[in-house]
């Protein structure tokens, strides 16, 4: 069963009708497959002009896609012989962060993600990507372990942001989240972030530091939700629109201001369309860019990781 | 003193707070409602002498009270692309950055002073809430490496005093990627060896406090200072409960063992100056000579007590200390 989001409905009133007829002919009526071939050239067209145009607003709720391919389903077709490893060893596990050890594409990697989760049970375990203290202090140990064995370290970001509550507040978020920025700028292997769907502020930074950050085509990236900065600033959660297009949180936009090193095409339509198809794209990706920086010395990655940082925010978008 | 009445009033103006009687002279306490004169109350270090309330101090007051004499040099802040996003809400956020900055272009929330503290060298970095409620985008980003680079030219301890609601919005994700930008200053501030000490005040939150702000080798915060990540109406939306008793007070933050102390402000010159002498100056000024080691036979080390052996530092430590019983 297919999710459409909103502005897809033209796209699933024809798919539907593709359905129907495909019901109503058992394989042979000729008539019945030319139909079909041409309503699925016109869906098509019809995904292709959509996408081509997406708003930002429009990418918020594409990046957001239920269907969109999560970490767990791209470790699974990207790392071979994956070991999770878990905890903090500090207080908890949180699920909202997965991460070990694999093999990508030949070599050895350490893996840190944040996984959504993908039906309600797996929403509710991985507690919406949302992690708490002990997710970051996950990730900072599992980065320690990628510079102590020398192993390239890869990160998947798609959070809607870290979590909001008590007990992390009390156990320290924003030190968890400042130290993990710490450890992964101190880094001597190669770190190479994919921004796979929503890259939500300071809970998706945590994660992202590294010698090449890719996004896929329509990942966001922001600094807040466009809701949250849209009660802010509108004083309305409505105008969220508005504040999508003013945040400039698109891979386009951020690729301009020199905030991402890549964009990584979607499928026709979406990754959520063809989850296999994107994840490969993406594989390709972070082969390409972990070739770009394999061979140069821990000392010198760690200091060019720091002037690409310090570079951003000279130019800005005209 | 002029800074006193140049101060008060622009940082009234800035935070848009319609004064309870004509022309800005009494300033009401915001925890016990009391008026306090503004001129107590800045000799009083914007302390309310009522109830001990701490009132958000403007930077430049802050530079003063932490420098030796109150004496500092403010250090020209780089320039920086303003409005790079071409931000527009409700307002153009060149508009708002025009207004706050009142004809000086330059200006943005965090101002740099360096001078001495207690005779020591040191740079300070302070946050103007009274600008923009603080938020760190492109030029507080800027400034705070600017401070990160002084101190290790200077071989100076580096203070940071946060004052902020967060990022600066307006310039997306330009203000979140000054989170590891920062977090690159304090690297380059510890490489030098150097210490570098946050004094939290308030409000620290969002992403300020996730980056440098947590990262002091030595966090400091002031008496009821808010302190967190997420904002309390977040939270609450969140979670749906009630937020404990003090939640995310310094107080609170230091039960929890985020910090390591709360200091009032009279208290935090001081604190600051012992801080960075004992960072800074780690051997004693003059030597100092075992009592115990002198009345004993030189390497007879056997049968004594702990507590006797604490004192200066024995062996080849302490050129003095056996060559001169035998001398
Ligand atoms: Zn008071």
């Amino acid at each position: 069963m297919r999710t459409f989001l909103d502005f897809e409905k033209p796209v699933a009133e024809l798919e539907g009708k593709i359905e129907e007829l495909r019901h109503l002919s058992d394989g042979g009526d000729i008539n019945i497959a030319e139909e079909v071939g041409r309503l699925q050239t016109k869906v098509d067209r019809l995904l292709r002009q959509t996408y081509a145009k997406l708003s930002p607003w429009q990418k918020v709720q594409v990046a957001r896609h239920a269907d969109r391919p999560h970490v767990q389903q791209i470790v699974s077709t990207l790392i071979e012989d994956f070991v999770p490893l878990s905890g903090d060893r500090l207080y908890g596990e949180d699920a909202a962060v997965v991460g070990g050890i694999g093999r990508f594409r030949g070599y050895s990697v350490v893996v840190v993600g944040q996984e959504k989760g993908s039906d309600t049970e797996g929403r509710v375990r991985h507690n919406f990507g949302m992690a708490h203290p002990e997710g970051y202090r996950k990730a900072r140990r599992l980065m320690a372990l990628a510079d102590q064995f020398g192993l390239p370290l890869l990160t998947f970001v798609d959070t809607p942001g870290a979590y909001p509550g008590i007990g992390a507040e009390e156990r320290g978020q924003a030190e968890a989240i400042a130290r993990c920025i710490d450890a992964s700028l101190q880094l001597r292997v190669p770190v190479i972030c994919s921004i796979i769907g929503e890259g939500g502020s300071g809970g998706a930074i945590a994660v992202a530091t590294g010698d090449r950050i890719l996004m896929m085509e329509h990942a966001i990236y922001s600094v807040i939700s466009p809701e949250g900065c849209a009660s802010i600033l509108w004083r309305s959660a409505e105008r969220a629109t508005e504040a999508a297009d003013a945040l400039r949180l698109t891979a386009e936009d951020l690729a301009k201001l020199g905030v991402i090193d890549g964009i990584v095409p979607e499928p026709l339509g979406g990754a959520h369309r063809e989850p296999a198809a994107a994840i490969a794209g993406l594989g390709d990706a972070v082969e390409a860019a972990l070739h770009e920086v394999r061979s140069l010395d821990g000392s010198v990655l760690r200091a060019r990781r720091r002037e690409k940082f310090l570079a951003m925010g000279k130019t800005g978008l005209s | 003193m002029s800074w006193l009445t140049n101060f008060v009033r622009p940082k009234l103006r800035a935070l848009g707070i319609k004064p309870d009687v004509p022309d800005n002279l009494w300033i009401k306490c915001p925890n016990c409602e009391q008026m306090l004169f503004h001129r107590e109350l800045a000799a009083n270090l914007h302390v309310c002498h009522y109830c001990d309330h701490h009132l958000r101090l403007p930077a430049a007051d802050r530079l003063a009270m932490l420098f030796d004499e109150g004496a500092f040099q403010t250090i020209e802040l780089p320039e920086t692309i303003a409005d790079p996003l071409r931000f527009r809400d409700r307002r153009r956020y060149s508009e708002r950055l025009r207004d706050a900055r009142h004809g000086d272009d330059r200006r943005d929330a965090v101002l740099v002073g360096h001078g001495t503290m207690g005779g020591h060298p040191a740079v300070v970095a302070a946050f103007d809430f009274g600008f923009m409620g603080g938020s760190m985008g492109v030029a507080a980003g800027e400034s705070l490496l600017a401070a990160a680079n002084l101190a290790v030219l200077q071989d100076a301890p580096l203070i940071v005093v946060p004052a902020s609601g967060g990022a600066r919005m307006q310039e997306g994700i330009l203000s979140l990627m000054q989170m590891p930008r920062t977090v690159i200053g304090v690297q380059q501030v510890r490489e030098a060896g150097l210490p570098y000490i946050v004094v939290l005040a308030d409000p620290t939150t969002g992403g300020v406090t996730a980056s440098f702000a947590m990262l002091g080798d030595i966090a400091l915060a002031e008496p009821g200072a808010i302190v967190g990540f997420a904002g309390t109406r977040v939270i609450q939306e969140t979670i749906r409960e009630k937020l404990p008793a003090g939640f995310q007070r310094a107080e609170y933050l230091h039960d929890h063992g985020m910090v390591d102390m709360v200091v009032h402000r009279r208290a935090l010159r001081d604190r600051l100056i012992s801080l960075i002498g004992l960072l800074r100056h780690p051997r004693p000024k003059a030597e100092v000579v075992s009592l115990e080691r002198r009345g004993e036979g030189a390497g007879k080390t056997s049968d004594k007590a702990p507590q006797e052996k604490v004192g200066a530092a024995p062996g080849p430590a302490d050129p003095k200390g056996s060559p001169a019983k035998g001398a």
